[in-house]
């Protein structure tokens, strides 16, 4: 048991995230709340993409050796680590600020319209004026 | 690279993308300019999406590897003929909503087309990016960018919309997030992203847990972006309460993409063998499917707001495809292709009518609409053929996706679901039918001076487009057995069930 929890900690960990994040976007009533669920949400997943590019004792994935003779080294891929899944989520981590921003702005907007963030008060506000069109 | 390489399909996607970011300085500087030239650049992606689906039905599927890397280094986009045909559809959309968006933007958004056309071409951007690209990542970004400028485009207006868009912020982020995962663990197992490499490393690995937690969250992710029922709570609030225009867009485009990458994804990447054996995923997507096909058109009729009534049978149709590729024969998965592409031009159709009816007389209300008939005797014409073929009425394009998914149906020997698709369809009758009467019912108290029989149709830039996709509803009905045996008889994948009833059904319809 304690094997399994010291080999997968990075999928328990994320695991963990992921679910607090979940229950603050469907628990929470307040909005910005549900938004940082939502961060949440994202982050755990970013994490989890980095660590299964780690390795334990590798290097910097950049060949050493003289100039223009690397291709005569012997690479072996255990001694480096992937950047592969750590460049993708720079790109994911671009795509998570932009949803942040677009979501922040439309709070922004709810709130100059209806003056609450609180779903139950927003709802009740957005009847009472569909009502009176 | 290859010299002889075209740039064509890579073009179908950059200059809308260079475009969106053109328009602001444009805009600044000339805004009478922001329109023509947003609609140029729909104009080039429909013409270069013309001169793919030639080269793709003369010579075969194209690959151009950006930059010159080959994969599955570098990233590959790949057009076959799904993809031909979906560049086709999506693009000949996006421009004639463009068109119409003229007017009604100038109405409903005021002061706001510089931003509208910008992001409206981003939209477009990201949707023909799905389609091409074939690598697991780009899709994700491209899947992304198209949700964010769907946000940005419902929110526009203000009011309830900003609300609704929030809601589909969450929800939407959550199926990407899911998404994401799902390439996560694939990547994990695999060290690949390209979906050609992957299909070919992926058979050995079908037993590894792995690949079964991929393929469910990424079966979870598409789901919700595509409002599969139970995950569409996001859809009817964002589009009944968006803009005229843009409801038409996002209903007709954004979740027939996803259907398309879960096509793409169920039947390419994975082997048939492995969605419909070794995990009974189309077993269960085809009951989501009927559950969606009947609970969306219940909740259809239950709807007294156009717009709103026309977001829940979009829940209804979108299980009508779902179904059609969990039936997991030829036929069944033709039939939800077909009507994929059939459901696009119905749905963009209805919401543009919908909108000349707001631009013109500002009604929502399914029992407000008496007496329409006389005042915008085009536009009720137009919606009459859109809804006919929706309930399924032959020789209207509708009719051959359902029959295709009903014989389908009975090939799979599941009677419950071809009494479904009926089911369904008499519901669809039912609200179509109710929108109908009253558009053609007289005036209950015809003594109105003011209010009788002044005829005021929607302008010819706006009837336009709706004509246009009035006939392509009426051709697509004429020419479905061209397009079956042209472009979605190669999209169906070889492992899949044929019992050569689909020959035959093209045969007749020739």
């Amino acid at each position: 048991m304690g094997d399994l929890i010291v080999d997968h900690i990075n999928s328990i960990i994320y695991i963990v995230l992921m679910m607090i994040g979940f229950y603050a976007m469907t628990g929470k009533t307040n909005l910005v709340k549900k938004l940082v669920g939502m961060n949440i949400f994202q982050w755990s997943i970013i994490l989890f993409f980095v660590s299964i590019g780690a390795k334990r004792g590798s290097t910097i994935p950049i060949v050493e050796g003289e100039h223009g003779h690397g291709a005569e080294l012997v690479l072996e891929a255990s001694h480096y680590v992937n950047p592969l899944p750590h460049v993708l989520m720079l790109t994911a981590i671009v795509v998570g600020v932009a949803t942040t921003g677009v979501a922040l702005a439309l709070l922004l907007r709810i709130y100059k319209g209806y003056g609450t963030l609180e779903e139950d008060q927003l709802l009740e506000r957005m009847r009472a004026s569909s009502d009176a069109r | 690279m290859n010299d002889h390489q075209s740039a064509v399909p890579v073009l179908i996607i950059v200059v809308p993308l260079l475009t969106a970011f053109i328009l602001p300085v444009l805009g600044w500087w000339k805004r009478a300019a922001v329109f023509p030239v947003a609609l140029a650049a729909l104009a080039f992606s429909f013409g270069a999406s013309i001169m793919v689906a030639r080269e793709v039905l003369t010579v075969g599927p194209i690959r151009y590897f950006m930059g010159g890397w080959a994969p599955p280094w570098g990233i590959e986009y790949h057009i076959d003929h799904l993809g031909a045909l979906m560049l086709l559809l999506l693009s000949f959309i996006t421009l004639l909503v463009g068109i119409y968006s003229k007017k009604s933007i100038l109405k409903e958004l005021p002061e706001k087309e510089v931003p509208f056309y910008s992001v409206y071409l981003l939209l477009v951007a990201g949707l023909t990016g799905i389609v091409a690209t074939a690598d697991m990542f780009n899709l994700y970004v491209f899947l992304e960018i198209t949700s964010l400028a769907s946000y940005a485009l419902i929110s526009i207006g203000g009011g309830a919309a900003v609300v609704s868009a929030f809601r589909y912020v969450i929800l939407g982020t959550v199926g990407a997030a899911f998404y994401l995962l799902s390439v996560g663990y694939l990547y994990g197992v695999t060290g690949s992203l390209n979906m050609a490499d992957l299909a070919s490393i992926l058979p050995d690995l079908y037993q590894s847990n792995a690949v079964l937690v991929a393929f469910a969250f990424f079966v979870i992710g598409i789901s919700i972006k595509m409002a599969l029922f139970p995950m569409h709570a996001w859809l009817p609030g964002a589009y009944s309460d968006a803009p005229s225009a843009v409801s038409a867009l996002i209903a007709a485009t954004t979740t027939k993409v996803a259907a398309y990458v879960l096509i793409r994804v169920m039947f390419f990447v994975f082997e048939p063998r492995f969605s419909i054996e070794m995990i009974p995923v189309t077993e269960l997507l085809s009951w989501m499917g009927a559950i969606a096909m009947v609970l969306g058109s219940v909740m259809a009729i239950a709807q007294s707001d156009l717009k709103r009534m026309l977001a829940y049978s979009s829940v209804a149709q979108i299980g009508y495809i779902v179904l059609g590729v969990g039936l997991a024969n030829a036929t069944g998965l033709t039939g939800g292709l077909l009507h994929l592409v059939n459901h696009s031009f119905m749905k963009g159709c209805l919401f543009l009518v919908a909108g000349a009816i707001v631009y013109r007389t500002g009604l929502r209300k399914i029992s407000e609409f008496r007496n329409l008939s006389v005042k915008m005797p085009w536009t009720c014409a137009i919606f009459t053929v859109a809804a006919l073929s929706m309930i399924g009425i032959p020789p209207f394009c509708g009719f051959f996706s359902k029959l295709y998914l009903t014989i389908g149906a009975v090939e799979a020997g599941k009677w419950l679901f071809v009494g479904v698709i009926l089911f369904s369809s008499v519901l669809a009758l039912a609200y179509f039918m109710n929108v109908i009467r009253y558009m053609y019912l007289p005036q209950e108290e015809p003594t109105e001076a003011g209010d009788v029989a002044v005829r005021n149709e929607a302008p010819w830039t706006m009837l336009a487009p709706m004509l246009t996709l009035a006939a392509g509803i009426v051709l697509l009905g004429l020419f479905n057995g061209e397009i079956v045996s042209h472009f979605l008889e190669h999209a169906v994948p070889a492992g899949l069930a044929s019992s050569g009833n689909l020959t035959n059904l093209l045969n007749l319809a020739r």
